[in-house]
């Protein structure tokens, strides 16, 4: 009669962990999206492989000039490989790696079409007296590509395979891109596991009226949520550890810091996003508005917590609220332990205060908690 | 316990949901192992009053009395004595019926042993490992009043358990409560829009309508205080001037 196997948390647990494992879709969201986008990005922001650049070049040509007098196209004509209407030059660097130009001789109403639908990011008008750039310079790539073709035009594609001696690629743990992403990636899988496994979770079952039901019997209130945290934060667990493993193996990802640390944040990261998941379903019965709720609380801070990209490419003045989110919070806690050797002495603070958040959001979510 | 002579007493019992009267001043009494209907049109305050009886809905004015308690001091013993089932819930889908049954089971401190007994009462044994997604409405229903009949409950309140089943299944679970019946000492709240189910399962029958009871007492006392009507079904038009259904 005693037995755990009969008591009503263990059973809650039990019930909340099977709905999770018997769903293909949750595993597959939940455990293999995530190490296929480890490993698509990770992939792509690593590979040796060339870069290709594509542009329009418009020729401008006046009555007194001759087709092959504008200044680029000219250069083209001698150095490049043409087909048909389009010019091909390689610029070889061992350290940076190929790039590959691509020139589209076209109209200026196609070059802008072009341009429309992205594949192009610069269009080039070329006059027998000077050339001309249109592109818009908040375009990383697109001013990457005029710089690359204003030095071909003025120097050769020789320019591009000087001071390779001077180049000295990164490639030692911990200052790759992929480092950079897995800790980021980690943090972003406990704040969606914990938005959509709990609050959406809980939101469906009230609409289905299982929560009515439910508290019709001497069931305790807290049992159930806390059931329902803990399953989530089981599985939460084995999601982290299989991305790790991943990253570990393919990658040689490494934590440098400290492993107590790491756990320490780890738990602190799923206390604050389970207290701010009750908080944000402790009341709606309607899961299209749950789900409203819940993309406004996750896509803004997937959005400025630099989960991908740094967020200090954000305005000054922004970086202080951004620091202080909590996917912010586990993200760079994480990366510090990951990548810069970080203890428990560096990330007490950020654990502290997740799970200060996690602690109030979870009483004051309880407080106001409709069950039917 | 045993001596009481009303297991529920719901006595001048009020409520109003901001300029709606939904139940005005109504007096109700239930005598331990008897049966009672609910009827009445949507909107007529059955689910208001039954709300209130379940302890999820507190009166404005007026007093309910289970086994002689009210819910503000006695929700958990009171708990152990309901059940309760509702004719939207969905159990979680990708639990077995038994794993179901044996959550709930554990909210009452109940073993398997139990378990195993209310899957043979409501004849659902052979479905013991099917998901819940994967049952029949009849035998999600079935599960349903498993699950209310656990914790042999002293009142059982049933809310429309067999809206939507075919005749079979409808007469399968009516079975199962006419054992109830005849086994324990089980009083039932049912409300349904089927009025061949208050008359083949109920010793008593009332019907309410915008609030109110409008009559009350066995089948054939209502049908001759109603003038003399042939069917519940004509006294319940001549009464409301409208269908059960509507």
């Amino acid at each position: 009669m005693n037995k755990i196997t009969n008591h009503q948390l263990y059973r809650l647990i039990i019930a909340h962990f099977a709905e999770i494992i018997r769903e293909p879709a949750v595993i597959f969201w939940g455990v293999v999206f995530p190490i296929l986008m480890a490993w698509g990005l990770g992939i792509a922001f690593t590979k040796k492989g060339d870069v290709n650049i594509k542009l329009s070049l418009v020729k401008v040509i006046t009555e007194q000039d001759s087709v092959h007098e504008t200044k680029l196209a000219g250069y083209l004509a001698t150095n490049g490989n043409k087909k048909d209407s389009t010019y091909t030059i390689d610029l070889k660097n061992e350290k940076l790696g190929n790039v590959n130009l691509t020139f589209y001789e076209t109209s200026w109403l196609n070059a802008y079409t072009m341009l429309k639908k992205g594949k192009v990011s610069l269009i080039i008008e070329d006059k027998a007296t000077d050339t001309k750039y249109h592109f818009d310079p908040a375009n990383a790539e697109a001013k990457t590509a005029y710089q690359l073709v204003a030095n071909l035009a003025s120097y050769g594609s020789a320019f591009y395979g000087v001071n390779q001696s001077g180049i000295v690629p990164l490639t030692m743990t911990g200052t790759r891109y992929v480092d950079f992403l897995i800790p980021g990636l980690l943090a972003m899988g406990i704040m969606m596991a914990c938005s959509w496994g709990i609050s959406y979770t809980i939101i469906d079952r009230r609409s289905k009226k299982l929560l009515r039901r439910m508290v019709a019997t001497p069931m305790k209130k807290s049992n159930f949520l806390l059931a329902l945290i803990t399953a989530r934060f089981t599985m939460n667990v084995a999601e982290a550890l299989l991305l790790f493993v991943f990253a570990w193996l393919y990658f040689g990802t490494k934590v440098q810091g400290s492993w107590p640390a790491l756990m320490v944040l780890f738990l602190a990261g799923n206390i604050a996003f389970s207290g701010i998941s009750i908080l944000i379903s402790s009341h709606t019965a309607n899961p299209e508005i749950g789900n409203g709720i819940i993309n406004a609380l996750v896509t803004p801070m997937m959005v400025v917590s630099g989960v991908f990209f740094s967020y200090h490419n954000f305005p000054d003045w922004t970086i202080p609220v951004i620091r202080y989110l909590p996917l912010t919070m586990i993200a760079d806690g994480f990366r510090s332990i990951f990548n810069e050797g970080a203890g428990f002495a560096d990330v007490w603070l950020e654990a502290l205060v997740l799970t200060s958040i996690g602690t109030v959001s979870f009483i004051i979510g309880l407080k106001i908690f409709k069950w039917y | 316990m045993t001596d009481l002579e009303y297991i529920v007493d719901v006595r001048h019992v009020k409520k109003s949901f901001k300029d709606v009267h939904a139940v005005k001043g109504v007096n109700l009494t239930i005598k331990p192992g008897e049966f009672l209907a609910l009827l009445g049109p949507n909107g007529a305050g059955k689910t208001t009053l039954v709300e209130m009886i379940e302890g999820i809905q507190h009166p404005d004015e007026g007093e309910i009395f289970i086994a002689g308690k009210q819910w503000k001091n006695h929700q958990h013993e009171l708990h152990q004595m309901i059940g309760l089932s509702l004719q939207e819930t969905r159990f979680m889908d990708k639990l077995t019926a038994w794993e179901t049954m044996r959550l709930f089971a554990s909210f009452y401190k109940l073993d398997t042993v139990r378990v195993d007994e209310v899957f043979q009462l409501i004849g659902l044994e052979e479905k013991k490992k099917a998901y819940v997604n994967n049952l029949s409405g009849g035998q999600r229903q079935r599960l349903a009043l498993g699950v209310a009949l656990l914790n042999k409950p002293k009142i059982l309140l049933l809310d429309e358990p067999t809206t939507g089943l075919d005749p079979n299944a409808r007469r399968e679970i009516w079975n199962i409560l006419l054992d109830l019946k005849k086994g324990q000492k089980t009083s039932l709240i049912l409300t349904s829009h089927y009025m061949e189910e208050a008359e083949f399962l109920c010793d008593r029958i009332v019907i309410m309508d915008q609030g109110n009871i409008l009559v009350e007492g066995t089948l054939q006392e209502i049908l001759t205080l109603g003038g003399g009507h042939h069917s519940l079904d004509e006294l319940f038009i001549s009464l409301t001037g409208r269908h059960l259904y509507e």
